[in-house]
């Protein structure tokens, strides 16, 4: 029996009458095994309101072919209920929860099925963020600190929940949903699409670029425009940019956390001149408006790409002698060396995805695995360390920087524009009865949007994963047992999204 | 010595303003802020009690005391009696308590972590300072601030080298007691990182430029104590030592925390042991150089 549906990151949008209805024993059944395989990871997993109930469509990424495995079923789940993936494979726990607290579906055997982010449509309104079921131990030297929602820097509201002996950190429990503002039911509300691509781009601020081109790739496979080589070519080069300032954003801002001024002065004023990069080509600092379904209203000049390759160079040039001053800073190594640790084995089980899993030795890079645009034709190298701490993850950053810096090099280098990339194209009708995705690597890691069309070719239901949803849990058990002292440079060297996973 | 008081942080503003390669803020901004947040009216939490009230008086009355007992190398103090020094070490000790208490007043789990860490490190730094104190008295003989520094120019020249690691010593002290880098960094805003700085989180208006005010005291007296020891080996004048004791102590936090990264918590105790380790050393160094010329 053909239980999936096989396409990939290139191919157009799936007719919903080619994805195979299953059963969910048989899928239940090859889950458990398939996913034992570190092959295969989880991309979305959700349900949607049908007549009949509810129906569940689930997106599996295999890393080694390429191959993007899509399934959905039916399950009549009051009769038997639907055993839980996550008491198996943990990493589908926040789809679960979602689902849960969306529809009430109750899985058996979940360890713990708690509220995701607390959505306006949630099932059960009596569930509130004030009763939130903290995790507790009991115990006389035991003391619990409670951290957040309010925070005193400028970061994103979240409560942070720390079981501590002394200062050393037991358990770590992470509630958000704060920054809940309904973006999923917003995407459908309302079917213009130029409002939808700003929506798109305010998912999270950080990630402007990159959510943005998951959404203009989600539409444009609905409407079976592939984009043209010269706009993949400038969507790489605004994406490689957002990457390169956020993770001198990031490398500054560990520096600042353990009180190292001379690093986080370097790196603020080279973030400063990629990001007025970015509002030189655009006039959006953060790369907002450059990315358009079909189409590009900010199309590169000659002057542009020899402005952009110039600050790069000197960006590049500059990060890399802060870079290797860091690597022998001995009082910075004393602070991230062998702190927070994340193994290996973990993150294959919580299903940890972009740059914190490379940082494990997991290699979880779309641009590699599930290459779109023009990624296809470069023949991305990812960058995997193994020491799986802290400083692990700041090598990882700062590597990426310089290879980013090189992609943005080469590609601009042959690159002549001809003037023939198009106005975006907000009207361009779409496939009816279809379900489309895209997998972008956004400077975070893994984005997954989801679209799936009703029979008169609008938008009725549009899923959105941003990858900090997969790597919350792993900032949890990187503080375990660490000193309670050490939980901000851990949360910098995440550095996750609280409104692209409250959405 | 009130001039000290107020330059010290300005001097480090600068020193950090100028490493970073910025224009900086004003040299006295700290005290133009301070002065708007003594004209402002104090807001306290529901769950504190008077002790919180009376802390930062008491905390700074205590500190402005022990002030009193410093001689700025041949000025007088104010107060002068014998066995002060043991007073100034106690009355420093007491506004410890009195601000320790008053965040364990507050009951926030981050004040309480602040207190316990202050609590630590302060038992801890004590030994150091009684240390660095007796290995004055012990040269001159005598028990008063006023009378161990007037006497200590007639010392031999060989007691120098020990009297410049006495001020190394009361340097790194104020480090530690003034919460600095790489102790503790009074720019984060990381409430779990936190020392000093923590405890004082519920402090508003009037009481927080009362703390700053007391932190400001305490540096200084730190600060001249180490300028006085270097300024008895060198040219004991006050005009020597009221500028030394301003930027050896501003200069070198402002240089050390632009250049290097705060310790991790567990290793400070680590940081304070060696400083301890270190003037018993000085005294032992002393105590044996005095032998010597006795015989």
């Amino acid at each position: 029996m053909k239980l999936y549906h096989i396409t990939n990151n290139r191919a157009t949008a799936v007719a919903i009458k080619d994805i195979p209805v299953v059963e969910y024993v048989d899928l239940y059944n090859d889950l458990k095994e398939r996913m034992s395989d570190v092959r295969y990871h989880v991309g979305h997993y959700f349900a949607v309101e049908i007549e009949e109930g509810l129906k569940f469509y689930m997106i599996l990424l295999d890393d080694e072919t390429s191959e993007v495995l899509v399934t959905s079923f039916i399950p009549d789940y009051y009769a038997e209920g639907l055993a839980s993936l996550t008491a198996v494979h943990p990493q589908f726990h926040p789809f679960e929860r979602e689902i849960n607290e969306l529809y009430g579906v109750p899985f058996d055997s979940h360890p713990w099925l708690k509220p995701l982010r607390f959505s306006h449509d949630r099932r059960d309104k009596s569930s509130t963020m004030d009763s939130y079921p903290f995790y507790s131990i009991e115990g006389e030297e035991l003391h619990e600190v409670n951290v957040g929602p309010i925070h005193a820097g400028i970061i994103e509201p979240g409560a942070f929940r720390f079981i501590c002996d002394g200062e050393q950190v037991l358990h770590l429990e992470i509630a958000l949903g704060y920054q809940h503002r309904g973006v999923e039911g917003e995407m459908v509300r309302n079917q213009n699409r130029l409002r939808q691509t700003l929506i798109a781009e305010s998912i999270a601020g950080d990630t402007a670029v990159g959510h943005a081109t998951a959404y203009a790739e989600v539409v444009e496979k609905l409407a079976g425009k592939q984009a043209s080589e010269a706009l993949n070519i400038e969507r790489m080069v605004a994406i490689e940019l957002e990457r390169i300032a956020m993770h001198l954003a990031d490398t500054g801002a560990l520096a600042t956390d353990i009180g190292f001024q001379l690093y986080q002065v370097a790196c603020e004023a080279l973030r400063t001149v990629t990001i007025n990069t970015s509002q030189a080509w655009c006039g959006n600092r953060f790369g907002k408006s450059v990315i358009r379904p079909c189409g590009s209203n900010h199309p590169l000049t000659a002057e542009k790409i020899a402005m952009i390759r110039k600050n790069i160079a000197d960006v590049r040039r500059r990060y890399n002698e802060v870079r290797e001053d860091i690597l022998e800073a001995q009082s910075l190594l004393a602070r991230f060396d062998q702190c927070g640790l994340v193994p290996k084995s973990e993150m294959v089980r919580i299903g940890g995805v972009g740059q914190a899993a490379r940082a494990s030795g997991l290699l979880r890079d779309l641009r590699a695995t599930h290459p779109w645009g023009y990624y296809a034709n470069v023949k991305h190298n990812p960058i995997l360390k193994h020491e799986c701490d802290v400083m692990s993850r700041l090598a990882t950053r700062m590597d990426e920087v310089l290879q980013s810096a090189d992609y943005i090099e080469q590609a601009l280098a042959k690159y002549t524009p001809d003037g023939a990339i198009p106005a975006p194209d907000y009207e361009a009708p779409l496939a009816a009865e279809a379900l489309s995705f895209s997998l972008v690597e956004g400077w975070r890691g893994e984005i997954c949007h989801v679209a799936l069309t009703d029979a008169e070719g609008n938008i009725a239901k549009y899923k959105i994963k941003d990858p900090s949803v997969h790597n919350w849990l792993g900032l949890a058990i990187a503080v375990r047992s660490e000193g309670i002292s050490d939980f901000p440079i851990n949360n910098k060297s995440f550095n996750l999204s609280y409104c692209g996973h409250d959405l | 010595m009130v001039a000290v008081a107020l330059s010290i942080t300005g001097v480090i503003n600068r020193t950090r303003a100028l490493l970073a390669g910025r224009k900086g803020i004003r040299f006295f901004q700290h005290i133009y802020n301070v002065g708007l947040q003594l004209r402002k009216g104090a807001v306290y939490s529901t769950t504190t009690t008077a002790l919180f009230r009376i802390a930062p008086a008491v905390y700074l009355g205590a500190t402005m005391l022990a002030f009193l007992f410093i001689p700025v190398a041949d000025l007088e103090p104010v107060l002068s009696f014998h066995g002060d020094i043991i007073l100034v070490a106690y009355l420093l000790a007491l506004s410890r308590v009195a601000i320790v208490l008053a965040a364990l007043d507050t009951g926030s789990s981050f004040e309480g972590m602040g207190a316990a860490r202050e609590a630590l490190y302060g038992a801890l730094v004590e030994p150091a300072l009684m240390m660095g104190l007796a290995t004055l008295a012990l040269f001159c003989g005598y028990s008063s601030f006023a009378d161990i520094f007037s006497m200590a120019q007639e010392l031999n020249m060989n007691l120098s080298v020990v009297l410049f690691l006495v001020a190394y010593v009361f340097v790194i002290i104020m480090i530690i007691e003034g919460g600095r880098v790489p102790v503790d960094d009074p720019k984060t805003h990381l409430e779990l990182t936190m020392i000093h700085e923590v405890m004082c989180l519920d402090y508003s208006g009037v009481d927080m430029a009362f703390i700053h005010i007391a932190g400001w005291l305490k540096n200084s007296i730190f600060a001249v104590i180490a300028a006085n020891a270097i300024a008895v080996a060198v040219s004991f004048h006050w005009w020597f030592a009221a500028p030394l004791a301003i930027l050896i102590t501003g200069v070198s936090v402002g240089v050390v925390e632009s250049l290097r990264a705060r310790n991790k918590l567990s290793r400070n105790i680590t940081f304070i042991l060696t400083i301890v380790a270190m003037s018993a050393l000085v005294l032992l160094t002393g105590f044996l150089l005095i032998q010597n010329i006795e015989i």
